[in-house]
């Protein structure tokens, strides 16, 4: 599966009218954005600034990208979660920035059962983390249908991890494939405590957060504080619907969430979650996919409301597309317009198409289903367009290379 | 004996037709991912079951069945049946 970019770097003169004296917005590292969509995997290569960018790709053109992200602890793993139309799921890895790419030799799969009972395939992986800083070469996976792997050897060959996969008590929240998300139940927001790699979070829709202090031996789950769907019991974590759950860099006791019933924060050791989202506007509502986070501001934090009412459209509220931002841990929201249409763009934003870098100011990037690519170099304030016409954008990553 | 391979899978083998030996079909896919590692996988899931959108076809009839036996003169071709946008 080795591919070779054709398309030369297209770069601006070094000297540029547009760059300002402003030495903290400068970095001597390049941010690179990475895109995984429907049909294939792009690689966004900006200047210091941010300000241009050039597109790589596609990567694996018409293979279903759910996951591109590279390897923080390295800084040149780059490993893509794939599969077709046709084909089963496997993942990629690549050390060149994608200039060649190797695939896994054992794939995420489920233990096989014996003769006559039904067992699960694994359709496709959905979630990829680098695990703890002390384990180089380890990452976590998490799947639909719903499950968590492990791979020790820099995603080359991976391992159901815990007991999470067989045991009845997981499997009855995790419901089929009638429950939830349209393609397939999913495993995600697998999250590794910088301060201690046997404390792990994870989330799953449906099935509710879950948490172990042990590598996984004994998990608990986190719903206190969540609401589910009216008339649904909130006491069964089958009806919770978490969609996506960042901890805080700058202070790893902090989790913030987005879920299917509001925006949520917890503050560790309270096992409470408390609904930030209620501060929102009314008529926008606190339901949405993506959750981001300040790199070292633990009280900021980033939504992309859809709307939820009546049939779900899951589309930007009144077909006005913004992003809200709290600077306050979520008693206020700021909603951040200026630059996306303002009006008739019917955007969604799923749960792994919105992130920030970690430059001062923080860059936010987001991509749409309609295969637009935007970003903000001001936290927000502004936002351009990087990329219009991609296929469906599923996730969007940032990291810093050279 | 020859297997018609499909384009999705041409990553794989880089060629159209190959060679593969086996006493049944599932014994033949891991022939063909000895040669192609990986190959296997795509096509049959954890389980042993064909994924969906595979078709098998032994001297043009389908066969549904891994444990379908073969001869080394039987002609295969695997299918990908895949419709929509």
């Amino acid at each position: 599966m080795a591919r070779i970019n054709k398309k030369p770097p297209t770069r601006k003169p070094a000297t540029t009218i547009h760059s300002k004296p402003a030495a903290r917005s400068r970095s001597p590292r390049r941010a690179v954005v990475l895109v995984a969509t429907r049909k294939g995997a792009w690689l966004f290569h900006g200047d210091r600034q941010r300000k241009t960018w050039r597109a790589d790709g596609p990567h694996f053109l018409g293979q279903i990208i759910n996951h591109l992200v590279l390897d923080p602890r390295d800084g040149r793993t780059l490993l893509a979660a794939a599969k077709t139309g046709h084909l089963g799921p496997t993942i990629f890895r690549s050390t060149d920035f994608g200039k060649t790419w190797k695939e896994a030799a054992k794939p995420p799969a489920f233990a096989k059962v014996p003769e006559g009972e039904k067992g699960r395939a694994v359709d496709h992986t959905f979630w990829l983390t680098p695990c703890h800083a002390n384990e180089p070469q380890a990452w976590y996976a998490g799947t639909s249908p719903q499950g968590l792997f492990r791979s020790d050897d820099g995603g080359d060959t991976w391992e159901p991890f815990s007991i999470i996969n067989e045991d009845p008590q997981f499997r009855s929240w995790m419901g089929s494939e009638q429950d939830g998300t349209p393609d397939g139940p999913k495993m995600h927001s697998i999250i590794v405590d910088p301060r201690d790699p046997k404390h792990l979070y994870f989330a799953m829709s449906g099935g509710g957060v879950h948490e172990t202090l042990d590598h996984g031996r004994t998990w608990s789950a986190l719903v206190k504080g969540m609401e589910v769907v009216e008339g649904f019991d909130a006491a069964n974590n089958a009806f919770h619907d978490p969609h996506c759950m960042q901890m805080c860099p700058s202070n790893p006791d902090r989790l913030y969430q987005q879920n299917h019933c509001g925006i949520y924060r917890l503050d560790r050791p309270s096992k409470q979650w408390t609904r930030i989202g209620k501060s929102m506007p009314k008529n926008v509502g606190d339901i949405g996919f993506p959750m981001v986070v300040h790199p070292r501001d633990d009280d900021t934090a980033w939504v992309f409301p859809m709307d939820g009412t009546a049939v779900w459209p899951r589309t930007s509220p009144e077909g006005k597309p913004a992003a809200y931002v709290t600077r306050n841990g979520g008693k206020t929201w700021q909603r951040l317009d200026a630059g996306l249409p303002k009006n008739q763009a019917w955007w969604t934003v799923k749960r792994q198409a919105m992130t920030a870098d970690a430059r001062d100011p923080v860059g936010l990037y987001l991509g749409t289903t309609s295969g637009e690519l935007w970003m903000s170099r001001d936290e927000g304030r502004r936002w351009a367009c990087i990329a219009r016409h991609l296929p469906e954008i599923y996730a969007v990553e940032t990291a810093e290379i050279g | 004996m020859k297997v018609l391979i499909p384009t999705p899978l041409l990553s794989y083998t880089k060629v159209r037709e190959v060679e593969a030996s086996g006493a049944t079909l599932m014994e033949l896919l891991a022939d063909l991912d000895r040669q192609y590692p990986g190959l296997r996988f795509r096509v049959i899931d954890e389980q042993e079951r064909m994924r969906p959108h595979m078709r098998f076809f032994v001297n043009n009839a389908q066969v549904f069945d891994m444990t379908h036996p073969l001869h080394p003169t039987d002609s295969v071709i695997l299918v990908q049946a895949l419709s929509g946008g």
